[in-house]
C-alpha cells in the first residue's frame, strides 16, 4: 500500500495514514496474530494448485505433437515424452488454408488495440480537465450524467451503432478503398470508435477523480501568468496525470485486446480486420477437436496480457480494480 | 498476409492516430485562439466537444433506438409487448432468463468465499505476493482464452481412446464412466460458471487481501487477549472491518457475471440450453435477424444491472458520510 503508484479511487477500501505504522507493528506481532495454521497452508496450496493446473495443462499440450495430444493425457507426459515447436510454427506462419493463420490477427488486434486505447485516453483526459477545473453552470449535473452512462450495458448500444455504421461510415471506407487497394473497405475505423465510446464514461469518471486533485495553486498560478487552459492542459495537467493515465491506458489496452463481442459485431470476421479472440473463437466452433492447434492458439493470445500483467502488476492491478465495472 | 495487406494495415494504423493528432491539435488550437467574448464559453465547448459528441451520438442515441426497438419485430412494424410476451412463455427463451439466475446466484457467492478464504490464508505468510499473482493471473487473460483452457479439462474422448481431459480422466481414475460434460444439460450450466468462478477469484481475493490489511491490527490482537479463537476473530473483527469491501465485490462480479457472453459462446456458444441473456442477445439480433428480441433482451439486462448499481452507489455514498 505505501509504494509510489498513485492511487486511483478503489472502491470500497480505506487508504489511511496509519497503513504504514499498521504494516511495521503488523510485521512485530506477525507470528502472534498469523490467523495461518497448517490446515489454512494446505488449503491455501491446494486452491493455488487448482487455480493453475488447466492453463499449465494447456501449456504443456501446446509443445505436444499432435498425435500425442490427441491420444494421450498431458499429464503422462514423462510416459509418452515429445516435444514440439511445430504447433506454434504451424498456428502463426502457415499459409495453409485450412491452418489458423493467426500472424494476420496477431497484427489486427494489436492494430485495434493501440488506437482503441490512446484514442479515449486523449479525449477523455480533455473532457475531465474541463470539468474539474473549468467553472460553468451544469457542471455537476453534466458530471454525473456521465457517471451513470456506466450503468448502459453497452448490448443497449450495439444494434443501432451498427446500423448507423452500416449507413455512414460505409461510403466514406468504399472510397478510401478506391483511392488506396491496399486498404480494404472493411476497415478498422467502426471497432476503433466502438470501443473509443464505450471506453469514455469510465475513462473520464477516473481521470476527472485524479486530475480534480492537482493542487488548486498549481494551475491558479499559471492561469495568473496568462497561461491558456489549452497550455495549462498540455504542460501541467497531462504530465501531473500520467500516473492515473497510464493506469486507465494498461486496463483498457486489455480489455480491447480481450473483447470478444465489440470484434464480433463490428470487425465484419474478416482476415483483415478480425482480432485473436475472435479467430479463436472461430477455431473452437469449427475445429473444436484439433486440440495441437487449438492450445497453441490460445497462448499465443495469451503471452501479450500475460508479459502486461507479470511486468506492470501494480499499475495492473490499480487499473483493473478501478476499471472492473466497465461494459 | 500478404505484405499488402501488412503495409494498408499500417497505413490504417499510422494515418489514424495523424488524423486523430491533427483533429486535437485543432482543437486545442482552437481553444486558445477562441474570441475574447464568451472565452471561458467557447474553451469549455471544446474541451468537452469531442466526448459529449461521441457519447451523444454513440451511446445515449443508440440506447434509445434500442428501447424503441424493442417494440417492434424483425421488419421494423410496431408490436407493443410482443417481444417480452416472447420472452417470458417460449421454453427456450426461459431456459436463457432461468440460467442468467443461476449465474448470478452462484459466481458472486462463490468466487467471493473462495477468494477471502485464500486472502486470509494466505495473509502474512511467506511468499504472499506469489501465492496471489497464481490466482489473480486468470484475471488477466480473455474470457476466449479461459473458455479453451476449460473445454480442455471437459473433453471427452469416446470409447476405449484414453481421455485427455483431465476431468473425464479422474472419473476414469475412481471407475467412473466419462461423461460428455458440455452436452450434458444441466450440470453443463455449471461447468461453465466454474469458468467464470475461476476468473472472478482473482479479482474477489485481491480486494478481500487489500481490505484485510486495512483492519487494525489493534483490534485484532485485543480480540485476541480477550481469549476469542481464530474464527471469533474473524466473525466479530475481520468481517464488520471488511463488510464495504464485500459489498463492492459481490456487486461488482454480479455486474459482470450478468454481462457474461465470451464464455457461454466460445465453449458451447449457447447450445444444449446453456443460454444466457447477453448471448441470446447477440444470437436473436445479430445471427437469427430478430432485432426486435435482441433489443428486447438488451433492456432486461439493463434493468437487471440497474438495482445493483443503484445499491452499489448508495452503500458507497455511506461509507464516505462514516468517513
Amino acid at each position: 500500500m505505501s509504494d509510489n503508484v498513485v492511487d486511483l479511487p478503489v472502491p470500497g477500501i480505506k487508504t489511511s495514514k496509519t497503513d504504514t505504522t499498521a504494516e511495521v507493528m503488523g510485521k512485530a506481532t506477525r507470528v502472534k496474530r498469523r490467523l495461518t495454521s497448517r490446515t489454512a497452508t494446505v488449503v491455501a496450496l491446494v486452491i493455488a494448485v487448482l487455480w493453475t493446473l488447466p492453463t499449465f495443462g494447456l501449456f504443456i499440450s501446446s509443445f505436444r505433437p499432435a498425435g500425442l495430444i490427441s491420444t494421450t493425457g498431458w499429464w503422462t507426459i514423462f510416459q509418452n515424452p515429445g516435444f514440439t515447436l511445430g504447433n506454434y510454427q504451424e498456428v502463426l506462419f502457415s499459409t495453409s488454408q485450412s491452418s489458423p493463420q493467426l500472424g494476420a490477427y496477431f497484427v489486427n488486434s494489436l492494430a485495434i488495440a493501440i488506437p482503441a486505447t490512446l484514442f479515449p485516453l486523449v479525449i477523455a483526459a480533455m473532457a475531465a480537465y474541463a470539468f474539474a477545473w473549468i467553472k460553468f453552470k451544469g457542471s455537476g449535473a453534466l458530471f454525473v450524467l456521465i457517471f451513470a452512462l456506466q450503468i448502459v450495458p453497452l448490448q443497449l448500444a450495439l444494434i443501432p451503432l451498427l446500423q448507423m455504421f452500416t449507413q455512414l461510415l460505409r461510403p466514406g471506407q468504399e472510397w478510401v478503398h478506391s483511392i488506396i487497394p491496399m486498404i480494404p473497405e472493411q476497415g478498422y475505423l467502426p471497432v476503433w470508435i466502438a470501443h473509443t465510446i464505450f471506453a469514455l464514461p469510465l475513462a473520464i469518471f477516473l481521470l476527472h477523480n485524479f486530475i480534480s486533485e492537482i493542487p488548486g495553486e498549481v494551475i491558479e498560478a499559471a492561469r495568473v501568468d496568462g497561461a491558456s487552459h489549452g497550455q495549462v492542459f498540455f504542460r501541467i495537467v497531462l504530465p501531473l496525470a500520467v500516473p492515473a493515465l497510464a493506469s486507465f491506458a494498461i486496463f483498457q489496452f486489455l480489455w480491447v485486446w480481450n473483447d470478444l463481442l465489440v470484434a464480433l459485431i463490428f470487425s465484419g470476421g474478416t482476415q483483415d480486420v478480425a482480432p485473436l479472440t475472435q479467430r479463436l473463437a472461430e477455431l473452437t466452433g469449427t475445429r473444436g477437436q484439433d486440440w495441437q492447434r487449438l492450445t497453441a492458439a490460445a497462448f499465443v493470445s495469451l503471452v501479450v496480457p500475460l508479459i502486461v500483467f507479470f511486468s506492470l502488476q501494480r499499475y495492473f492491478v490499480r487499473g483493473l480494480l478501478a476499471g472492473s465495472t466497465k461494459g | 498476409m500478404t505484405t499488402a495487406d501488412l503495409l494498408g494495415k499500417i497505413i490504417q494504423v499510422v494515418a489514424a492516430l495523424a488524423a486523430f493528432s491533427l483533429v486535437i491539435g485543432l482543437v486545442l488550437f482552437l481553444i486558445d485562439k477562441a474570441p475574447k467574448r464568451g472565452r471561458d464559453y467557447w474553451q469549455l465547448a471544446f474541451f468537452l466537444l469531442p466526448a459529449v459528441l461521441l457519447l451523444l451520438v454513440g451511446l445515449i442515441y443508440p440506447a434509445f433506438r434500442t428501447s424503441l426497438l424493442a417494440f417492434s419485430n424483425s421488419s421494423g412494424e410496431w408490436v407493443g409487448g410482443e417481444n417480452f410476451v416472447w420472452m417470458f412463455t417460449q421454453p427456450a427463451a426461459l431456459v436463457t432468463l432461468g440460467n442468467t439466475v443461476i449465474w448470478v446466484v452462484v459466481v458472486p457467492i462463490l468466487s467471493t468465499i473462495i477468494g477471502l478464504t485464500y486472502a486470509l490464508f494466505i495473509d502474512k505468510s511467506r511468499g504472499e505476493k506469489y501465492f496471489k499473482a497464481l490466482v489473480f493471473m486468470p484475471m488477466a487473460i480473455s474470457f476466449v482464452g479461459a473458455g479453451i483452457i476449460w473445454r480442455f479439462v471437459y473433453d471427452y474422448k469416446s470409447g476405449d481412446n484414453a481421455q485427455i481431459g483431465l476431468l473425464n480422466q479422474i472419473l476414469v481414475w475412481v471407475g467412473a464412466e466419462p461423461v460428455q460434460w458440455l452436452q450434458t444439460s444441466p450440470i453443463n450450466t455449471f461447468l461453465l460458471i466454474i469458468v467464470m468462478i475461476w476468473i472472478q477469484t482473482g479479482f474477489a481475493m485481491v480486494i478481500c487481501s487489500a481490505a484485510i490489511k486495512g483492519v487494525p491490527t489493534e483490534q485484532i490482537e485485543a480480540a485476541q487477549l480477550d481469549g476469542t479463537n481464530p474464527w471469533q476473530r474473524f466473525t466479530n473483527v475481520t468481517l464488520p472491518g471488511i463488510r464495504g469491501s464485500l459489498v463492492v465485490v459481490i456487486t461488482t462480479i454480479s455486474i459482470a457475471t450478468l454481462k457474461v457472453f465470451d464464455i457461454v459462446r466460445t465453449m458451447t456458444a449457447g447450445n444444449f440450453n446453456t443460454s444466457v441473456i447477453a448471448n441470446e442477445m447477440y444470437t436473436q439480433a445479430f445471427r437469427a435477424g430478430e432485432q426486435g428480441r435482441g433489443a428486447a433482451l438488451a433492456i432486461v439486462l439493463f434493468l437487471l444491472v440497474l438495482p445493483i448499481v443503484i445499491y452499489n452507489v448508495r452503500i458507497l455514498r455511506q461509507q464516505r458520510e462514516i468517513r
